[in-house]
């Protein structure tokens, strides 16, 4: 047996399994287990109880409702990632799940515990970000809409109260004729990212930037946006010096101290590159899209 | 204070139990298990199917990979109870009853993927995995990597291993 030993509790209804947690505080919830078994086998996680909720009824599927992916609790990474509809409306989702991990761990791992799991080098955390999506919290007292900027706190740390349970995560679609890039800097492929970068951008008739997204993982203790980085592009025709700025705006984001993996200077230049590369990637996917 | 010798070790655990019902390469099991028994060691210890091995126990290694509702998956970052009422395939049941190799193996015997063999049930169980997905397989120098990139080899390095997915390909008819 690797795992300390839990009370395993498996609900039907989100009534009861957002009664069961608020009954034990130290009971947590369990979905496809990808990061919550590992860190149990290490006995770095310790819960009282698991909360299985891959029986409770209405936490399956996903649709597009009105400019939003609905991503509901138990969707796991692949089935959002071979969905045809969503590499239609978002094709940057299937672009970033290609990161996450092996196939294996992506048929079980979820979406949701991905987000709920919060690691600040993990992309999908980064794509809520980057997009501004938003997950709804359901507990005992009711439900609430929480922004992706609001949910990350830190560290595996999210604004979820410990009786709330996500129950779904929306995700925009990407508006029309903008431009999108993914890719992130590992020591292996399918490893964390060192430093990840999501950017979506709109060009305007006369190819300046109209609107643009940026947003990394893996440089501080939560995904966060490139706001200067941002600014720095804005208006612009993306001439080498405006990327330039771009880049030198970006430096500052970087928080993570030097750690058994890397250096800061090294995430620092990684993240510069990838600015460099994706941003050039986004635009010329805005300048091939087909007009609508 | 030192642990004391006990005068004799209980047979079983005192873990609390739990009912797990699985169909596991077609045939019905039923066992009460430990709520903390990995599906890896309720293979191992509980069947007696020892086919599936047990390497890191933290996902990274992909020895432990079967099917689970036919998605390859890693069992020892599956609880057993998570797979009460599922369908789980072990690489026991990839050759036929009469032994002849499943064309996956066939291709690793052929192409000389193994060497000590820890790794190749997880490898198999994997590949062929990706094989039964409906839709296009990506059979690329650098699409196979990345189906392979989940198991790791420590003797042979990848070479063979690739070269055997891509025979494998020809075998199942599923070359470009």
């Amino acid at each position: 047996m690797k795992p300390p030993l839990f009370d395993y509790k498996a609900p039907a209804t989100i009534d009861e399994a957002v009664a069961m947690l608020a009954a034990d505080p130290d009971a947590a919830v369990l979905a496809g287990g990808q990061s919550l078994l590992p860190a149990m086998n290490f006995r770095v996680a310790n819960p009282s109880a698991l909360v299985d909720i891959q029986h409770v009824q209405g936490l399956q599927g996903i649709s597009v409702d009105g400019g939003e992916i609905v991503i509901k609790a138990m969707v796991r990474h692949r089935e959002l990632e071979l969905d045809v509809v969503v590499q239609r409306v978002n094709p940057l989702v299937v672009e970033t799940l290609q990161h996450v991990a092996h196939v294996p761990i992506r048929n079980r791992g979820t979406v949701v515990g991905s987000l709920c799991h919060a690691d600040p080098s993990a992309e999908m955390p980064l794509l809520f970000v980057l997009l501004g999506g938003t997950v709804v919290a359901r507990s005992p007292a009711g439900t609430r809409t929480i922004a992706a900027e609001d949910f990350f706190k830190a560290f595996l740390t999210t604004t979820r109260a410990h009786d709330e349970i996500i129950t779904e995560a929306r995700l925009p679609v990407l508006p029309e004729g903008a431009g999108w890039a993914f890719d992130e800097v590992t020591r292996r492929h399918g490893d964390y990212a060192l430093v990840g970068l999501g950017c979506v951008l709109a060009l305007s008739g006369d190819g300046k930037v109209e609107t643009v997204r940026l947003a990394a993982c893996g440089i501080a203790d939560k995904p966060v946006r490139l706001k200067a980085s941002e600014a720095a592009l804005q208006g612009t025709g993306l001439a080498p010096a405006d990327l330039d700025k771009a880049v030198e705006a970006s430096a500052s984001a970087v928080t993570t101290p030097d750690d058994m993996n890397t250096s800061v200077a090294f995430r620092r230049r990684a993240l510069g590159a990838l600015i460099r590369r994706l941003v050039a990637k986004a635009a010329a996917r805005a300048r091939n899209k087909e007009p609508a | 204070m030192r642990g004391k010798i006990k005068p004799a070790l209980p047979e079983r655990s005192e873990d609390p139990r739990v009912a797990v019902a699985l169909t596991v390469n077609g045939e019905q099991v039923t066992r009460a298990v430990s709520v903390r028994m990995l599906l890896s060691d309720f293979l191992r210890h509980e069947l007696g199917l020892t086919g599936t091995h047990v390497g890191c126990e933290h996902g990274v290694c992909g020895c432990c990979t079967v099917h689970i509702d036919g998605k390859a998956a890693r069992s020892c970052l599956t609880l057993a109870v998570q797979a009460n009422g599922c369908e789980v395939r072990t690489i026991e049941s990839v050759a036929s009853t009469d032994g002849a190799l499943h064309p996956v193996q066939q291709a690793f015997k052929e192409c000389h993927a193994l060497q000590c063999g820890y790794c190749t049930p997880g490898m198999v169980m994997n590949v062929l995995s990706r094989f039964e997905e409906p839709g296009t397989l990506d059979l690329s120098e650098e699409g196979i990597r990345d189906m392979l990139s989940g198991n790791l080899c420590r003797c042979t390095g990848y070479l063979n291993i690739v070269t055997a997915v891509r025979r494998a390909a020809e075998l199942l008819g599923r070359a470009e």
